[in-house]
Formats: C-alpha cells, structure tokens, sequence
C-alpha cells in the first residue's frame, strides 16, 4: 500500500522546469532515496511532498492527504509527515528539549508531562539524553542535526522526509547522523531521503530513484548501483560522488 | 531689582524634566504597541492591510512631528476636541513613535531567517503559534539594541510639545529664562538636564548591541 504517491508531477520556477512529469510510489516502512546531480529537481520534489512548495501539474497524495488540493489542511498534513533540512534549522532561542517539545505541546495539544515523556524518548533514541537541556549552539552539527530528526520524530508522524540532511557536515559528523537514520529505517519508519551519500543509500534503501534533469531517469533496488541502465546513471555514479 | 539663579528656578526645571519623562513614557508605550501593531499588519498575509499600514506609515514619517502636535492641538480644537496640552502632545507623539518603531520592528521580525517559519510551519504550529512562538522571540532579541536606540530620540523629540504649550524641560527653560535673560546658564542646564535623561538610554543601548555581538548565551555556557 503506497503511503507516499507522486503522479505525473510538473513544477517550474519562472522559466526553468524543475519538475517534468515525475511519478513515483512509496510503501508503508519503505527506505526510499532519491539520488542525482545538482538542480536534478530532486529536493524540490522532496519539498512538493510537505507541500513547501506547490505543484504546477499532477498529483500528490501522503498518508491520505490531496496534497495538491487547494483545500488541503496543511497543519494535518505536517502533523503526519516530518522533515529534517539540510541546515537542522533548530530554533536558537530554545533548548534541545524545548525545541522537541513544541510540537508536541503546542500543534498535538499534548500536556507537559505527555511532551516530556515523549521528549526524553525521541532524545534517547537519538542517543542525547545528555543534551536535553543544551541550547543549539552549544551543539556539534552532527548533534545538532540529531535533535532535529528527534523534533520531527516528537510528533509522531507517519513518514520521515529528509532533506540532503549530512550535506553541511564534516565527514566525522556524518556517521552519527546516518546511524541514527539507519536505526529508524530498522526500526520500520517510512522513510523518503535525498542524499549524496551513495554507500546509505545502498545499504540502507530499499528503493533507489535516480533523477535527471526533472525526470525519473532509473528506479530500482540495491542492485541499480552494479547495474545502471542508463549512461546518465553510469556517469553520475562513476563521478564518485 | 536683580533676580539671580536661585533654587526655584532648578526646582522649576526639574519640574519639566518630571513631564517630560511623563511624556516620553506615554510616547514610548502608546507608540510601542501602536507600532507593534503596525509592524504586524506590515507583514500581514493580507493585501489591503499591508497596503494600509505602509500608507500610514509614509504618511506619519513624512510629516513633521511639528505639525502632527499642531493637528492634536489646534486643528482638533476648531472642530470642538479642545484637549489638555498633554493629551495632544501624548497622541501626536504616539502616532509619531508608532509609525518608526513599526518600521523597526517589522525590520527586525523580517531579520528572523525564512527557514526558521518554514521548519516551524512543518511542526504543523499556526501562524499564530509560529509568529508568538518562534519568530517573535527571537526578533525582541534583534531588536532590543534599536528600539532603545529610537528611545533617545523619544527622549529629545518630546521638547517639541512646548510648542502648544505643555511645560515640559524644554518650555520650562524658557520660562526661567524669560524671567532671568540669562540664556547661556539656563539652556546649558536644561542641555544637562537632557543628557542626564538620555545618556543612561544610549549607555544601555550599546551595552545590548555588544552583548549581542558577543554571543547572548556566554552566560549559560559559563554556568
């Protein structure tokens, strides 16, 4: 059963085609990456499915949400889908805990004790229960992007979404934060993530989307990296990246 | 008979330097939340109240603070609002202050980086939750530096109401100088006078900026 669905998807920033007919499908508990250059529409894509942006064309649907539709009640929609950015964006004025808490408390109306029941659970799965009280900028980044997946976690939504999350990381820091999304993956999250780091996607992904100018260029398992189909595919990944 | 500087006379300035802090209070807190309220319709979601704040606000600040205290007071009287001088003093000064520290304030709200909404937006927090939550906390701390900064100005601006003839530091100096003719002491005091209101704001406000140049959370990470 798709929980994520993408059909046919177009979206343009002015004059430039971003998207151009992107259509895919994501399972309950499915580990989906989506791989491909620089400006290959595929964080744009990630970003039409929590509606930051609106699409031109097509259709999205998430958990049960027309997420095309005009009509859609965006808080219900965020409240079953979490994301995480490339840039943690944590909230500066908060602490850790804190900034789990919000969402919790204020868009789930959840009592402070529930919040902070859920809180410490979400800190110790990501393994900084010591840092509940620790205010963002006295956090690594590899920290700091932990508490973010854990502030996304807190509401308790039905599918993560994570946006090139290791891309503003130091090559030690990233391992932290793989290994957290690894643990999530195992622990049967449906999970859609744009990354660069080729052996993740590998390992952990079931499911492998490479995009290319817009488009879905190759989508397939563990194997796609042994076998491209395409010589876009088997350039990019020889590339190295 | 000669009348010579004599302990009324200071008591009589510090009289006004008493109404015009009055008055630069009521400038501050009427213009504060005016302004505030200002600053949100700026960035209001709302075509025509954006388009209607951004009106007033070119209106007020391109009319001299001058005039706004002659509208309060004279032009409101022909039409048969005849106001206490400082009732009309205290309005004008508060439109006046409303339409900068909105200015300001929308600056400083507009400084909160656009990712912060968006990853409070995906939180599924209302506007409302966004704005009080995560947004305007983190504006009061850019802002605080400037608004004290503006509060100096409040301070000075406050002199113009001796022009309908509120008594305040400035008209008081007047006063005792039309009874002395000894203009060079009597503005001299009423120039310290106004430091001494003023120098303690400007103090505070650099005190803010460099805190916040330094990092607003030394303090906890030295706990």
């Amino acid at each position: 059963m798709s929980v994520i669905l993408l059909d046919n998807v177009h979206k343009s920033f002015g004059t430039l085609k971003v998207l151009d007919g992107v259509t895919f499908s994501v399972n309950k508990g499915e580990v989906f990456a989506i791989i491909g250059r620089s400006g290959s529409g595929k964080s744009t894509a990630l970003r039409c499915i929590d509606r930051l942006e609106r699409v031109d064309q097509g259709r999205i649907r998430v958990c049960g949400h027309e997420v095309s539709d005009p009509q859609l009640d965006l808080r219900q929609l965020r409240r079953d889908v979490g994301i995480v950015f490339q840039s943690y964006n944590l909230f500066p004025h908060l602490t850790a805990a804190e900034n789990i808490a919000l969402a919790p408390r204020h868009s789930k109306g959840k009592t402070r004790k529930e919040a902070g029941e859920i809180t410490a659970r979400v800190l110790a799965q990501v393994g900084l229960s010591d840092k509940a009280q620790s205010y963002p900028e006295q956090l690594s980044g590899g920290q700091q992007q932990r508490v973010a997946i854990a502030r996304s976690l807190a509401m308790e939504p039905q599918v993560m979404l994570f946006d090139e999350v290791t891309s503003a990381l130091d090559p030690q820091l990233t391992g932290e934060v793989l290994k957290v999304m690894a643990d999530l993956a195992a622990g049967g999250m449906t999970m859609v993530l744009v990354t660069h780091e080729m052996a993740f996607a590998r390992n952990v992904a079931h499911t492998t989307l490479f995009m290319h100018t817009g488009r879905v260029w190759e989508q397939g398992g563990p194997d796609m990296f042994e076998r491209p189909q395409t010589a876009e595919l088997q350039q990019f990944l020889s590339a190295g990246l | 008979m000669n009348i010579v500087f004599n302990s009324h006379h200071l008591v009589f300035l510090l009289q006004g330097a008493g109404w015009t802090l009055v008055l630069s209070l009521i400038a501050f807190i009427g213009g504060g939340l005016v302004g505030f309220i200002v600053a949100l319709c700026r960035i209001s979601p709302s075509r025509s109240l954006r388009w209607l704040s951004m009106v007033y606000v070119q209106l007020v600040q391109g009319t001299p603070l001058l005039i706004l205290m002659f509208l309060a007071y004279f032009g409101l009287s022909i039409v048969g609002l005849t106001l206490p001088a400082l009732v009309a003093a205290g309005i004008s000064m508060t439109i006046y202050v409303s339409a900068y520290v909105g200015e300001i304030w929308r600056g400083c709200i507009q400084a909160v980086p656009r990712t912060q909404w968006e990853a409070a937006e995906c939180l599924a927090l209302s506007r409302v939750q966004r704005m009080g939550l995560v947004v305007l906390p983190q504006a009061l701390r850019i802002a605080t530096p400037p608004t004290v900064g503006f509060m100096v100005q409040i301070v000075k601006n406050t002199s113009l109401a001796s022009v309908v003839g509120f008594v305040e530091l400035a008209r008081a100096g007047q006063v005792v100088n039309n009874s002395l003719f000894e203009p060079f002491l009597v503005y001299m005091l009423v120039a310290g006078l106004y430091f001494l209101l003023c120098f303690p704001l400007s103090w505070w406000s650099r005190q803010l900026e460099r805190r916040l140049l330094v990092g607003h959370r030394v303090e906890v990470a030295a706990a």
